[in-house]
């Protein structure tokens, strides 16, 4: 009786463990849709935070509704709070689209997990800047998986009250023995490990660093050797925007990485914080809206995508959020802000390239320079001891 | 068949039915307790568990699940893992003790000083930071700490800041009331006969204290510290708000779900196994009795 019993729980556990937990990690390469049918009425969408907005945080940012109104799809939104997060709902499955960095897009395409996109079938395709199309984080084989959605760099803040003189170099936060020592912020997540690399890029050329996402073991140790330096003089890592933002305004933190948002936020309560494009260069997003495989309301993704990428909408999202529109034709629709597009030097290719988007890490290089680089999950495990 | 004869209803024939078969009554009773104590709980339990012994495959875009020890390896092998662990296990100490030392004055002002109508205002003043929600205290205290510019800081011209102090002062004060709750219960059953007694014997405060409530009130104590010690081992939030750098198993495993959910699935094994120590230790003081 007891064995019995015994059996019949672990056999429920097992049953629950395969339907909640399982994987399905088997590629299913899955075909670009042939043409936008009749909606699904309905749209399970995941994220950031600012890229779909319904009115509920504030009655004036609201594109969700006119957008169902439209198209009759219900959207349903999960915000998600990191790379890593969204990677990991798109895995559990039921949404039908993304909106991906590429350090979570890389491994989306990989794991099978997003299907080709039919560009032809988006009518705004053709007005999207195009340094931001075929990159290697939105496509791959000659295949797109996603539609470009917003850029933005990683900007190094500083309280100019505090920090003088005015630093030009990321060397200021990997200083070990910095009067800032205790005040400074780095981004909390394994992908900032490419921001070391991209440091030592330029201050230890002998390393041969070219791309900070592909990096031979020597290069990576490297630059876990410096992060793990800097950690004596970090007071606090970040990776929710909001809280980065009320520790560079109340003084806890003066020098650190950031990003565009939050120094337009902070820097409206204090006017001493600056930001500054390092001249080693930064590493950045670039975002892109991407279909799932298994996606249940392909033809409301697609509607999505068509409605996101319309400049209108393009010009609300990049205002509201605070990044470079994909589509420069929202630029002149920002009325709010007309000098919107050249602070975030949207239409600027140049400035684009030189940023190192974010994007996974793989054995087999994403620079084409081998297979013999570090693969993110050891970025993964690195990072944790990087904090100790 | 005794009772009044009465019209035959549907409710009658159920409770005939059921009066006749306890077997019956008892599966009505505990069907549902029993589904979700092992299917979900226990379910849950061993779902992480056996995930622990898969592993992230080397790309991060899945999950390869193939039994193995590599995390656990991980963990014993990498000198990090210790630490943290260390760590955390010291802080939980640690809020135990200092939550001991603030409830015990307390509870024994409110059960054994105070009169009746104060006693029950301070009972509620006790009990009212329960409803709030823990994150915004956690961020009030965050406000509290920061240095420069915190309410603390700027009040005293110094403040902890954040980091691992901020963190046991916070932990310190969310499980407070944990402490106090069964420390006042238990004060509350010891009768203040006893301590007159001890007095007419001639025995001092610190004698009586020492010699009469310590040992009658240990189980009490003991299941405080069950409520302070596992609370701050499992915590995650004060850390990530107000522990500047610092990591602890719940921020690690934290971190970790969404990048590497087998490792995070072993690691979160440590807090479990700790705990099961710590209650086989306490199970003879009788303490498990009164929780």
């Amino acid at each position: 009786m007891t064995i019995k019993r015994t059996t019949m729980a672990l056999g429920i556990a097992t049953a629950l463990f395969a339907a909640g937990c399982g994987s399905d990690s088997k590629k299913s390469s899955g075909d670009a849709l042939k043409e936008i049918g009749k909606g699904e009425g309905s749209l399970q969408i995941i994220a950031w935070a600012g890229y779909a907005e319904d009115g509920s945080t504030a009655p004036e940012y609201n594109w969700v509704g006119p957008f169902e109104t439209q198209t009759g799809c219900q959207v349903d939104v999960k915000v998600g709070n990191t790379s890593d997060e969204m990677f990991q709902l798109m895995q559990a499955g039921g949404y039908d689209g993304v909106s991906a960095s590429g350090d979570a897009s890389v491994r989306l395409i990989d794991a099978g997990l997003v299907a080709p996109v039919n560009t032809a079938l988006i009518k705004n395709y053709a007005d999207l800047s195009p340094f931001l199309k075929d990159t290697s984080y939105n496509s791959s084989g000659g295949k797109n998986y996603g539609i470009p959605h917003g850029w933005g760099a990683n900007y190094l803040m500083y309280d100019s009250a505090v920090v003088t003189p005015a630093p030009d170099s990321w060397g200021v936060v990997f200083d070990k023995s910095s009067p800032y020592k205790g005040k400074i912020t780095a981004y909390d997540a394994p992908i900032y490990i490419a921001d070391a690399a991209l440091y030592l890029a330029t201050a230890q050329p002998d390393l041969g660093i070219k791309d900070p996402y592909s990096l031979t073991q020597k290069q990576f140790d490297a630059a876990v050797a410096l992060l793990k330096d800097q950690r004596s003089v970090i007071g606090e890592y970040w990776n929710n925007y909001a809280l980065s933002q009320t520790a560079f305004e109340q003084g806890s933190i003066v020098l650190g990485t950031t990003w565009q948002i939050i120094a337009n936020l902070a820097s409206v309560n204090k006017a001493t914080l600056k930001t500054v494009s390092p001249k080693e260069g930064s590493t950045g997003w670039s975002d892109t809206w991407m279909v799932a495989s298994k996606a249940k309301h392909p033809n409301c993704m697609y509607m999505w995508m068509d409605y996101v990428t319309t400049p209108e909408v393009q010009a609300q999202i990049a205002y509201y959020f605070g990044e470079a529109p994909a589509n420069p034709k929202a630029c002149a629709l920002i009325t709010d802000d007309p000098t919107h597009c050249d602070v975030y030097k949207a239409t600027d290719s140049a400035f684009a390239s030189a940023i190192k988007f974010w994007a996974t890490p793989r054995k087999k290089c994403l620079d084409g320079s081998g297979d013999n680089c570090v693969p993110f999950s050891d970025w993964i495990k690195a990072w944790t001891e990087i904090k100790g | 068949m005794t009772g009044p004869p009465g019209p035959v209803t549907i409710k009658r024939c159920v409770s005939r039915f059921l009066s006749a078969r306890p077997r019956v009554r008892l599966a009505g009773l505990l069907t549902g307790p029993a589904v979700w104590l092992v299917a979900l709980y226990l379910g849950s339990l061993i779902a992480l568990f056996l995930t622990s012994f898969y592993q992230l495959n080397e790309d991060g875009t899945g999950i390869n699940e193939k039994i193995g020890s590599t995390n656990y390896h991980e963990l014993l092998d990498k000198t990090v893992y210790r630490d943290v662990a260390l760590r955390t296990i010291g802080v939980a100490i640690l809020v135990t003790v200092i939550d001991m030392c603030l409830a015990l004055p307390i509870a024994f002002f409110i059960a054994k000083i105070a009169r009746p109508r104060v006693r029950t205002l301070l009972i509620t003043a006790v009990l009212v930071p329960l409803w709030g929600s823990y994150l915004v205290k956690a961020f009030a205290w965050r406000a509290l700490l920061g240095s420069p510019g915190g309410v603390i800081d700027r009040t005293f011209g110094t403040s902890p800041g954040y980091g691992l102090p901020a963190v046991v002062i916070v932990l310190a004060y969310l499980w407070l009331p944990y402490m106090i709750v069964p420390i006042y219960a238990g004060l509350d059953r010891l009768p203040d006969s006893l301590l007159e007694a001890s007095n007419d014997l001639g025995a001092g405060f610190w004698y009586t204290f020492r010699s009469v409530v310590v040992p009658m009130l240990l189980p009490a104590i003991v299941a405080g510290s069950v409520f302070t010690f596992s609370l701050s081992m499992g915590d995650y939030i004060a850390v990530e708000l107000v522990g500047g750098p610092t990591q602890m198993i719940g921020s690690v495993v934290y971190d970790n779900f969404a990048s590497n959910l087998p490792f995070a699935a072993a690691f979160a094994t440590v807090p479990i196994l700790v705990m099961i120590v710590y209650l086989l230790g306490i199970r003879r003081t009788g303490a498990l009795d009164n929780l």
